[in-house]
């Protein structure tokens, strides 16, 4: 039986949350900024008009927002987070199999559902996306996921199209003017390194990776370029994953909001990071034994420092107090004094399910269930309440060392005390 | 005279379920239901809801008060006489909307308080229809 894939995509995701509740920016140019203000990372379609640039810095581009009026937000992720919820569930109804693939994105099987007339099905799904969230979508539908993504992009980017591109009802001409128009570094899975390789071959478009000699691609591309080949041919090889995989190694880091230079304040940002890295695992049904710690001061010359030291626990764990321990015995051995450092972080890997997990028969402490209940506790505490209403000591509780986020707006759909105002 | 136990014999004990407590069993345990919850009785499209503050006296005589919370559900078509959320110049409005033959109005609910009538160029647009009003009393 032929797939039926459709790919579901925010338009201008971060963008359009923040317009949902503040709809006098609707038709104004608004851009989103990353962790700590740091660069654009959303932009609506009137900034992209001004030529506001995806990721650039804040500070340059600072005094050009000024004058052109542009809406400046700070990423409000329990927002996104919510909103992106939301956006699934309400696809959810359209098609029992569907497939979470980022924060904005989603694939759904559309095989065996009768589309109506004029793939009316597809423009029905976005209608809805947008009145019960306020969000606009794109909609591309293909017999491949590739292809699909390639359907989406068309369907955000022109007009006349109304957000819904559906190949499946296309002749192969069309489809290949549409592979043709495609460069080689936005087919999915083709990431700027093979296009570099791929352009030295003067294969620079889709269409030209589809056309290719399957040997030669078989010969020279992993896998993965040969699946990417194969599905511009219309031949499926990815199907939905409807359980996303357990993660293989958990990073949590940031930049600091101000630089830090004693050991004080950065074990409380460890801690915090190791903190929530440990709740991610927990969160998994996960443990852990290998844990890795970095500095930086992010700086180049003489006064540039990054080092980074790996530990192991006795037995796999996911116990936070076992994590802030080695991580804080590990950040000892690296932090030189005198230095402005800019950011730490901690990565958490050799992530193994808890049922089952091995342990080290000289440990003594394995699985040290009092820790963990300690820890669970502490979760739905915290998830009860806020985050970090119960926490290690530390972790700091003055943290200069937070995001800068100045340009915050309300987490309206998930705290009592900032719902959004309505004027009677 | 002492013989080793045969260890091949079982002996079955019975096994219960249900904790038992002193005295006998609670009449009630067939009937057991889960606990009553406000969200079912307030949200019918649970992706579709949500919450939003009032400021404002324009719509007292409806029931709606200063302060009190609105739910919003964005699934629901507005129809006459419903009360809304409504974007206008921007900004979150609740307003009773009304149909009068070819006109559109969004009414108040308080004499102090003028209706607006809706022309083309104002692109009006319903954000939402409202479903129910928490109003606290202490």
């Amino acid at each position: 039986m032929k797939n039926i894939f459709a790919l579901v995509d925010c338009n201008n995701f971060y963008v359009s949350c923040e317009r949902v509740f503040a709809p006098a920016f609707e038709n104004r140019p608004v851009v989103v900024l990353s962790n700590n203000d740091g660069c654009i990372i959303s932009r609506s379609k009137e900034a992209k008009a001004l030529g506001i640039k995806m990721g650039e810095p804040f500070f340059k581009c600072e005094r050009t927002l000024k004058e052109h009026g542009v809406k400046v937000f700070s990423s409000n992720y329990a927002l996104y987070g919510d909103i992106s919820r939301r956006v699934i569930d309400t696809l959810r109804q359209f098609s029992p199999d569907i497939e979470i693939y980022s924060i904005d994105e989603a694939f759904l099987l559309l095989d065996g559902i009768d589309q109506g007339p004029d793939r009316g099905y597809a423009h029905l799904i976005r209608d809805t996306v947008k009145k019960w969230t306020g969000i606009p979508v794109s909609l591309g539908i293909a017999g491949t996921k590739t292809l699909a993504k390639i359907a989406n992009e068309r369907a955000k980017h022109d007009a006349s199209l109304n957000g819904v591109l559906d190949i499946t009802q296309m002749d192969g001409a069309t489809i290949d003017e549409l592979l043709r128009s495609t460069d080689i570094e936005d087919v999915w899975g083709i990431g700027f390194r093979w296009a570099n390789f791929l352009r030295k071959h003067r294969i620079d478009t889709a269409y030209a990776l589809k056309k290719a000699d399957t040997s030669w691609v078989r010969r020279h591309m992993t896998v993965v370029g040969e699946r990417t080949a194969m599905e511009l041919n219309g031949i499926s090889c990815l199907s939905l994953e409807k359980a996303p995989a357990p993660k293989k190694q958990i990073v949590s880091s940031r930049s600091f909001g101000k630089p830090v230079s004693t050991l004080t304040e950065m074990n409380e940002a460890l801690s915090y990071y190791v903190t929530r890295a440990s709740e991610r695992l927990r969160r998994e049904g996960s443990v852990a034994s290998a844990v890795q710690v970095f500095i930086t001061t992010g700086s180049f010359g003489k006064d540039a420092y990054f080092n980074m030291a790996s530990g192991r626990l006795p037995a796999p764990s996911a116990d936070t107090s076992s994590f802030i321990r080695i991580s804080k015995a590990l950040m000892e051995g690296i932090f030189r004094k005198g230095l402005s450092y800019k950011k730490c972080g901690v990565i958490i890997s050799d992530i193994t399910s808890a049922q089952g997990a091995e342990t080290d028969l000289f440990a003594g402490n394995y699985r040290n269930s009092k820790k963990e209940d300690l820890s669970r506790a502490m979760d739905s505490i915290n998830k009860k309440w806020e985050r970090d209403t119960v926490s290690f000591a530390s972790n700091g509780r003055e943290r200069k060392w937070v995001m800068r986020r100045g340009f915050l707006s309300g987490r309206v759909t998930t705290r009592w005390d900032e719902l959004p105002v309505v004027k009677a | 005279m002492f013989k080793p136990g045969d260890a091949t014999q079982k002996k079955e004990l019975p096994f219960y379920t249900d904790r038992i407590s002193a005295g006998f069993p609670s009449p009630a345990e067939d009937h057991i239901e889960k606990k009553l919850d406000l969200n079912e009785l307030v949200i019918k499209h649970p992706s579709a809801s949500y919450f939003v503050k009032v400021t404002g006296d324009s719509m007292k005589n409806s029931g709606i008060n200063d302060g009190d919370v609105l739910v919003v559900d964005k699934s629901l078509s507005a129809v006459d006489n419903d009360i809304v959320i409504a974007v206008l110049n921007g900004e979150l409005t609740v307003k009773r909307v009304k149909r009068s033959r070819k006109d559109l109005f969004l009414v108040p609910e308080n004499p102090e308080f003028e209706p607006i009538k809706i022309t083309p160029e104002m692109d009006l647009i319903v954000w939402g229809v409202v479903t129910a009003v928490i109003h606290r009393l202490k």
